[in-house]
């Protein structure tokens, strides 16, 4: 069963939780069924045999090939050996890497409104879009949005969040280019609270973690938002590119000492990329991945889940499954 | 993590290879350890495998250098063999009867708008005329950037209406050849190489500008999916090079070497950075050095010989020799420091000291405030420091809006410097690795 946007949500369940289930579930393996190169692919063809080194060293090359990273996959393997029984390989091990993420996270949206989103990451991951699919989501769910534009950086980046504000039916806070991001910060949570939204999700500029002035940004934005709201904001979702390698790790390292980090969108999942590094993410910082991105769509933006997110990570899903 | 190779050799290979030769045991365990580096590095799989095996066959049986311990050594080879398997190729750009199509593609978020003018910008700056044809019909506001971008640099943009990112692509070329410029640098929409129907709309495209130049621009901190990106784009648009960008993070950047041995085309551009300026060509042995985590030492050898205007970097050294270091000779290699770029992204390329930075910040301001400091004092001051009694201190702290107190660490700060000069005078590099002195430098 996977995850709902209600359970992500903390709302009561709705009607449309089976069919959504159903939706995502099917799209997820679809998407995932565009890779030839599914986990197992070349552990099934041999059959596993435990006793055998070859048959553990190729367990071992699936799981670096995903980009699951030298560490979390040595965690992986003993946590497996360690297993007196291993019965279903595929089985046994979507169950270790289910284990590896937690329990199922939830996005901090209820309580006293307005409740304010973070979004922050590296360039071109995938934010402002995730953004505009967030927001769509969360209208849908009942929520009014607004959304503050504060990648004041990149030319452009104003219009296009501006633009998915429109499509999701958002309230949009917007700045001069160049202008200060943390004024954005403060102008789009003034906002939210007088025209009472329930959510507000600040958007930032792409910035490399090792940028030390752009973190301190980063840092200031945060401060500006926690001095206008106690608590807040209430989520710092640190957006990671799935088709990225071992560098996610030190983004989700630096990011979170700088902005304390929450949870994690693994975006652009819809490629033949596994997002393996949040496997080495969750394994070093336990840090919980909340979203998944599934294309470019209003609607690709979906919970993530731990269960499926294993098996379509290990699974040869080019095969139908029982 | 991320240590650099050459930690994990020395402490992996202990004793081993002391006797001058690479036996098989040494060999075997250092190549454990290259194949452990070159993973974390996000080098493919399978290019990591046949990698190893081709600088096992070499290490095996050499004879170590003197002066080298027998893990020095082995990075020595694998830089050599890094070095030589990126460097293969022509890593320009291919310029024929104008106007020069290039054709920008990749996955979405690898920097394929922002590479674009830049890349304009560097042909400016070699003479050419480049103009911009902004063919991203899908992302919202990506006309708008790059027409932004290019209002910044003063370089024409094409701007495209509708959806057939054909259409457009060809009529941008046709405008820019009617305006005579002489390089056309097409910028796609970003699309999933396992997106069919994107896959086959560039295709097109290509077909209808005829680039002499099909760049793919890949992120650097891409994992193992490199190589089917790269095998897919080889495969539809028969790219011709890559650029490489956000090489200004700590990515290691494996990814240029799978994409490298799997499909033959070489690197051609790297983005060092978000400015605009800060797009270079290609520099293998300076890739190799950063997949290997030793830091980037050509790159910054080069930037500051570019820095450092000629004679003053002469008339510097007759100064140290002699031992002499003045608030000028303070103010000067300041300046050049300055002219590198951010203080922070030079001492990264540092090998040793990159790692000594996490945490530490370097503060751009604090540096100014430096500056305004030296010139408030007067040349014959900056000449003769120790005349700088209380009353000169007061009035050079009020003429530069600091405090006696920051004037105090000032002076303080150029006479440890005098004395490192000094030292250095007389041979001797206070603070430098060891390993440093005896990087292969070729």
């Amino acid at each position: 069963m996977s995850r709902t946007w209600a359970e992500l949500l903390g709302d009561a369940a709705g009607a449309v939780d089976d069919e959504e289930r159903a939706g995502f579930l099917g799209r997820l393996k679809e998407s995932l069924s565009k890779s030839r190169r599914a986990l197992t692919e070349q552990l099934v063809a041999v059959a596993f045999d435990p006793a055998d080194g070859e048959s553990w060293e190729r367990l071992e090359v699936a799981l670096l090939r995903a980009d699951v990273g030298v560490p979390a996959t040595a965690e992986l393997v003993a946590r497996l050996e360690a297993r007196s029984e291993i019965g279903s390989l595929e089985e046994a091990l979507a169950e270790e890497i289910e284990r590896l993420f937690g329990e199922p996270p939830t996005l901090a949206v209820q309580g006293e409104a307005p409740r304010v989103i973070l979004v922050v990451g590296v360039n071109g991951t995938g934010k402002t879009t995730t953004i505009g699919k967030l927001a769509n989501t969360l209208r849908e769910h009942g929520r009014s949005v607004l959304l503050g534009a504060g990648d004041t950086f990149r030319a452009a980046a104003e219009e296009q969040l501006e633009i998915w504000a429109e499509r999701a039916g958002a309230d949009f806070v917007g700045a001069p280019a160049g202008g200060d991001p943390a004024a954005v910060a403060y102008d789009a949570v003034e906002a939210g609270k007088a025209r009472d939204r329930d959510v507000v999700i600040v958007d930032t500029a792409g910035r490399l973690h090792t940028q030390t002035n752009l973190m301190a940004e980063l840092e200031k934005v945060r401060r500006v938002i926690a001095g206008r709201i106690e608590g807040a904001p209430h989520e710092t979702l640190l957006v990671v590119d799935a088709t990225t390698g071992q560098n996610g790790l030190q983004q989700a390292r630096l990011f979170s000492a700088a902005v304390g980090v929450t949870g994690v969108a693994l975006t652009k999942l819809d490629g033949s990329a596994k997002g393996g590094v949040a496997v080495a993410i969750a394994h070093e910082l336990g840090l919980p991945v909340k979203l998944v991105g599934v294309g470019e769509g209003l609607g690709d933006l979906r919970p993530f889940d731990a269960h499926d997110f294993a098996r379509a990570l290990v699974s040869d899903s080019d095969r139908p499954r029982s | 993590m991320f240590d650099t190779l050459s930690d994990r050799l020395q402490t992996a290979l202990g004793g081993l290879g002391r006797n001058g030769r690479l036996d098989e045991e040494t060999v075997t365990k250092a190549m454990r350890e290259v194949r452990l580096a070159l993973l974390e590095a996000d080098v493919d799989f399978e290019v990591v495998k046949e990698f190893v095996v081709a600088v096992k066959a070499r290490a095996l049986g050499a004879d170590v250098l003197k002066g080298l311990e027998p893990g020095q050594h082995v990075v020595k080879i694998v830089h050599e063999e890094l070095t030589q398997l990126m460097g293969a190729g022509d890593s320009k750009l291919a310029f024929g009867r104008p106007p020069t199509v290039i054709l920008m593609t990749g996955l979405q978020g690898s920097g394929k708008t922002t590479a674009s003018a830049k890349l304009a910008l560097l042909l400016r700056r070699d003479g050419k005329q480049p103009a911009l044809v902004a063919a991203d019909l899908q992302r919202p506001a990506a006309i708008d950037q790059l027409e932004q971008l290019g209002r910044q640099i003063q370089i024409p943009v094409y701007r495209g209406e509708g959806t057939d990112a054909v259409a457009v692509s060809k009529d941008g070329v046709e405008w820019a050849k009617a305006n005579g410029n002489d390089v056309v640098i097409v910028d796609t929409a970003g699309r999933l190489h396992v997106d069919e129907e994107l896959m086959d709309e560039l295709a097109r495209v290509r077909d209808a500008v005829k680039p002499l130049n099909v760049l793919l621009v890949l992120d650097a901190m891409t994992g193992q999916e490199a190589v089917n990106v790269a095998k897919a784009f080889q495969e539809r648009v028969a790219f011709d090079g890559l650029v490489m960008t956000k090489l200004d993070g700590d990515a290691r950047g494996g990814a240029a070497l799978s994409v490298k041995a799997v499909t033959g085309r070489p690197i051609k551009l790297v983005s060092i950075g978000e400015k605009l300026d800060q797009l270079d060509w290609f520099h293998p042995d300076r890739m190799a050095s950063r997949i290997l985590g030793m830091g980037d030492v050509l790159t910054l050898i080069e930037k500051a010989e570019a820095a450092a205007e000629e004679g003053e970097q002469e008339q510097m050294e007759q100064r140290l020799r002699a031992g002499e270091f003045t608030f000028d000779d303070f103010l000067s290699s300041y300046r050049m420091l300055r002219r590198m770029g951010p203080l922070q992204g030079v001492l990264k390329m540092m090998p040793g000291i990159g790692k000594q930075l996490d945490g530490l910040d370097i503060d751009e301001k604090q540096m100014a405030r430096v500056e305004a400091i030296v010139l408030s004092m007067t040349p014959h001051e900056r000449r003769v420091p120790h005349l700088i009694n209380g009353p000169r201190r007061r009035r050079i702290a009020e003429g530069s809006g600091t405090s006696i107190d920051e004037v105090n660490k000032l002076l303080q700060a150029r006479k440890q410097m005098a004395k490192m000069v000094k030292e250095m005078g007389k041979g001797k590099l206070p603070g430098l690795p060891p390993e440093l002195t005896r990087a292969p430098r070729r």
